[in-house]
């Protein structure tokens, strides 16, 4: 029982750290699918956190934050439009420029405005997101196996945590089952079809990334206002990466990108869980190994179990109209 | 079924100093299939571009069915009922056959209901014209000849009454282009009208029931296709313009300075581009070869130079084996003494964006006279620019001027001298005028004809016939790849006209096809 009690909790702590990854990934998915290549989901992520952090922390209203971050994130995604869509940039190189502007930004913005060494003002109960707690959750606790999955996993989450699940079949139903979903994957793999079809390659794409900077900001606001009780610098700490690994990881499609991010999470839950257990045989593990074991199974996953990962065809590429 | 389908009045095109297209004048008649001729780079696809709202005219005025158009964009274009099947298909690879019909077609933001109605069409569709393709297949398992059908379908299925086809044959088998013709065909009992381009003169004559011919961006001809034979056509698409004039001495054949060998290149999708090719060059000749462009030159001089890997066959440079499909280099050959000037000047020839001095010295900046120790020398190459600039006479004369900056005889000058002026004992040359003016035309032939006098083995590749008929000591046709004949000097432009065409096969005593 005691074991099963340790399951529960890890579980309970994959979903709380995998919530921001399946955003931020299915947010990837979108424009990735456009042919737009997206290294800057790290950085949406924290300009969304903070913002959402910085508003909420004035207004003490977590779903003003909420807005502020979304938005903000969606600025940053048209910034990566207009270079890359519009000026036809270098898709990596105007990623990781937003990656570090929104880096070193969120610092000084935040050490001018509240003087709090890069954090924002502690949040209220209004503040900040409060977990749901189905009917009938504190009843059931006691009953065996079943109780705890429904009273500590199904019960007690944010509502983030409900819609980034929703995501998923939703973004599956977008991409598979709409019009814009058949033009959004048709553009990411032969523009010049799209073209000639009459629809504009360059609008389509710019709804993409809209659609990543939405999604992009729901995970940032999640970060500080949900999972957290305020903006911390660095606080995506390489989540935006992590998306982006499990966003291959699941050769870009919705259902595989949510299990990619599970296992993701269920590592990284698993890390900080076993922090200073002594492991059967082994014993004394090193902390800092138990840190890195996510990101090293991360590499190992990517480089070997994978197969053959085929990114959308036109991914990167600006459209130039040829003749 | 009478009255005019589209009308093209006017129609001017410039891409740049590039006019593509000259006061077009067309009239395509309903339920007709109208072939437009012209050797590749003659404004047939610019045109069709136009008429399909890729590009804006100029000038010029379109008439859909007798009324006066604007054709702003692609929607526009589909609007009036005009489709077209591009050269390279317009299919997204990984959806499937019906997916790709619908794309920009869907009746609603959901798919399930367009779906259903694709498929009933799509059903309609196969039924009427006899064009079976299994909707859920995914295109990239399809052969290229049922992929050109999905593009048919697709232009059909957004009520296309006139549909353009650009060279639908250039990926086909012969089998798979018999039975195109006979869905055109099918077409055109049903009602619709097509246009079809291409430079195959033995398409227009199989398939077309008129016949335009198109000749450095200019319509110079419309025929009925009953009433033109395959020799005019050709002739009109040559085009006999003013005759060149080299004053030349006969040419004094020496020691064989190149020979090839049964060379075959294949192109990136393995299509065979240069089939079997043999030929000899020697020094204080100079050998033309003469072909619709498109026919394998432009890979043979690839090959040859060392740009491109053959696929078999052997070459010799004085003497000495190159390795053609191996590691042959162009900087390797070029140390073995040959130099070559190749076809497009802009992407292979020369860097636009350096100073012209800087490309004087391109491919021979390992050389110790431009050296200072691991170092460019830059006054010995300004001064080594200076000296071919007057040579050339090249204008502006600025060894520091950007050579994007240089009109196209210029350019093509400078490339020139810096090729020639090595001294090799081969020199092959691809295109020397194209894009030239009519000054330096005549400036660069007669380089040509000293490099000759002064026993260098010549090869040159031009599209245009009368350059060759003007400089070539012995003319060599291709055609679909093979040399399919081999003809002196004097020979008559129809005759060469007819070999480039690909239509006489006969054998006469001086032809030496290929084994």
């Amino acid at each position: 029982m005691d074991l099963y009690h340790t399951l529960i909790v890890l579980l309970e702590s994959t979903i709380r750290v995998s919530v921001p990854l399946i955003l931020a990934a299915l947010a990837g998915l979108f424009t990735e699918r456009a042919g737009v290549f997206d290294i800057g989901l790290e950085g949406k992520m924290l300009g969304a956190a903070f913002a959402a952090g910085a508003v909420a922390g004035v207004t003490q209203s977590a779903f003003l934050g909420l807005g502020a971050g979304v938005l903000v994130s969606i600025a940053l995604s048209l910034v990566h439009g207009y270079a890359s869509i519009t000026q036809r940039g270098n898709q990596i190189v105007s990623g990781v420029a937003i990656n570090f502007v929104v880096a070193g930004a969120t610092v000084i913005l935040g050490e001018a405005w509240f003087r709090q060494g890069g954090r924002t003002p502690a949040l209220s109960e209004t503040g900040r997101f409060q977990v749901i707690n189905l009917p009938f959750a504190d009843a059931v606790r006691e009953v065996p196996i079943l109780g705890p999955i429904y009273s500590n996993i199904l019960s007690g989450q944010f509502a983030l945590t409900y819609l980034a699940f929703a995501m998923v079949p939703f973004s599956w139903w977008v991409l598979y089952r709409t019009r814009f979903g058949l033009r959004l994957r048709a553009v990411g793999e032969n523009p010049a079809a799209v073209d000639t079809a009459g629809i504009s390659v360059i609008w389509l794409r710019y709804r993409a990334v809209i659609c990543c900077g939405i999604l992009c900001g729901l995970a940032g606001a999640y970060l500080s206002l949900a999972m957290t009780a305020g903006f911390v610098k660095g606080m995506t700490a390489g989540k935006g990466y992590i998306a982006l690994a499990a966003l291959i990881f699941a050769k870009w499609r919705p259902v595989p990108v949510m299990f990619a991010c599970l296992l993701f999470g269920f590592l990284d839950a698993f890390a900080i869980r076993m922090q200073g257990t002594p492991l059967p045989v082994i014993g004394q593990v090193p902390v800092q190994l138990m840190q890195a074991l996510p990101y090293i199974l991360t590499v190992i996953l990517l480089a070997g179990f994978i197969g053959k990962a085929t990114p959308p065809k036109a991914g990167g590429i600006p459209y130039v109209k040829e003749r | 079924m009478h009255g005019t389908a589209i009308e093209l009045k006017g129609i001017e095109k410039s891409f740049g100093s590039v006019r593509a297209n000259r006061n077009i004048n067309l009239a395509v008649q309903k339920g007709t299939i109208h072939g437009i001729i012209g050797e590749n780079g003659a404004g047939k696809s610019t045109l069709m571009s136009i008429l399909y709202g890729f590009y804006q005219a100029d000038s010029g005025e379109i008439l859909v069915d007798g009324k006066p158009v604007t054709i702003r964009d692609t929607n526009a274009a589909i609007g009036h009922g005009i489709g077209m099947v591009h050269q390279h298909f317009m299919l997204v690879e990984n959806f499937t056959v019906l997916e790709n019909i619908m794309l920009g077609a869907e009746d609603s933001q959901i798919l399930n209901t367009s779906i259903s109605k694709a498929r009933a069409e799509l059903k309609r569709l196969e039924r009427e014209y006899a064009l079976e393709v299994n909707p859920d297949a995914l295109i990239e398992d399809l052969p290229v000849g049922l992929q050109q059908r999905v593009e048919i379908l697709k232009s059909l299925y957004r009520k296309a009454d006139i549909l353009i086809l650009d060279e639908p044959t250039g990926v086909l088998t012969p089998p798979e282009a018999d039975h195109l013709f006979r869905i055109l065909g099918r077409l055109r009992d049903e009602g619709k009208t097509v246009i079809l381009i291409t430079h195959k003169l033995r398409e227009i004559m199989a398939i077309t029931d008129n016949v335009s011919v198109m000749r450095r961006g200019e319509m110079v001809a419309t025929r009925k296709t009953s009433e033109t034979s395959v020799e005019e056509l050709a002739e009109l698409m040559v085009g006999r313009r003013v005759l060149l004039r080299v004053d030349k001495t006969p040419a004094v054949p020496g020691a064989v300075k190149m020979t090839v060998a049964n060379l075959t290149v294949r192109d990136s999708r393995g299509v065979t581009m240069v089939d079997n090719v043999s030929l000899t060059l020697r020094a204080g000749e100079i050998v033309g070869i003469a072909g619709v462009a498109g026919n394998g030159q432009s890979e043979l001089l690839e090959a040859m130079s060392g740009i491109r890997k053959a696929a078999s066959g052997t070459v010799s440079l004085n003497g000495s084996t190159v390795d053609v499909t191996g590691v042959a280099d162009p900087a390797e050959l070029r140390k073995r003494g040959l130099a070559h000037v190749p076809e497009d000047r802009h992407h292979v020839g020369l860097v636009l964006k350096f100073e012209e001095s800087e490309n004087f010295i391109l491919g021979y900046h390992r050389d110790q006279r431009y050296l200072n120790g691991p170092f460019l020398n830059v006054d010995a190459i300004r001064k080594d620019a200076a000296d071919k600039i007057s040579q050339y006479d090249i204008r502006p004369a600025d060894t520091r001027l950007k050579t994007a900056n240089f009109s196209g005889g210029n350019q093509q000058k400078i490339v020139l001298a810096r090729e020639m002026e090595r001294n090799p004992d081969v020199l092959i040359i691809g295109q020397p005028t194209r894009g030239v003016d009519v000054g330096a035309i005549e400036f660069i032939h007669r380089r040509i004809v000293e490099m000759r006098d002064a026993g260098k083995a010549v090869l040159l590749v031009s599209v245009e016939l009368d350059e060759i008929r003007a400089l070539s000591d012995r003319i060599l046709v291709m055609f679909a790849g093979r040399v399919v004949g081999e003809r002196s000097s004097d020979a008559t432009e129809q005759e060469l006209g007819l070999l480039m065409a690909g239509v006489e096969a006969d054998q006469s005593p001086k032809e030496r096809t290929a084994p």
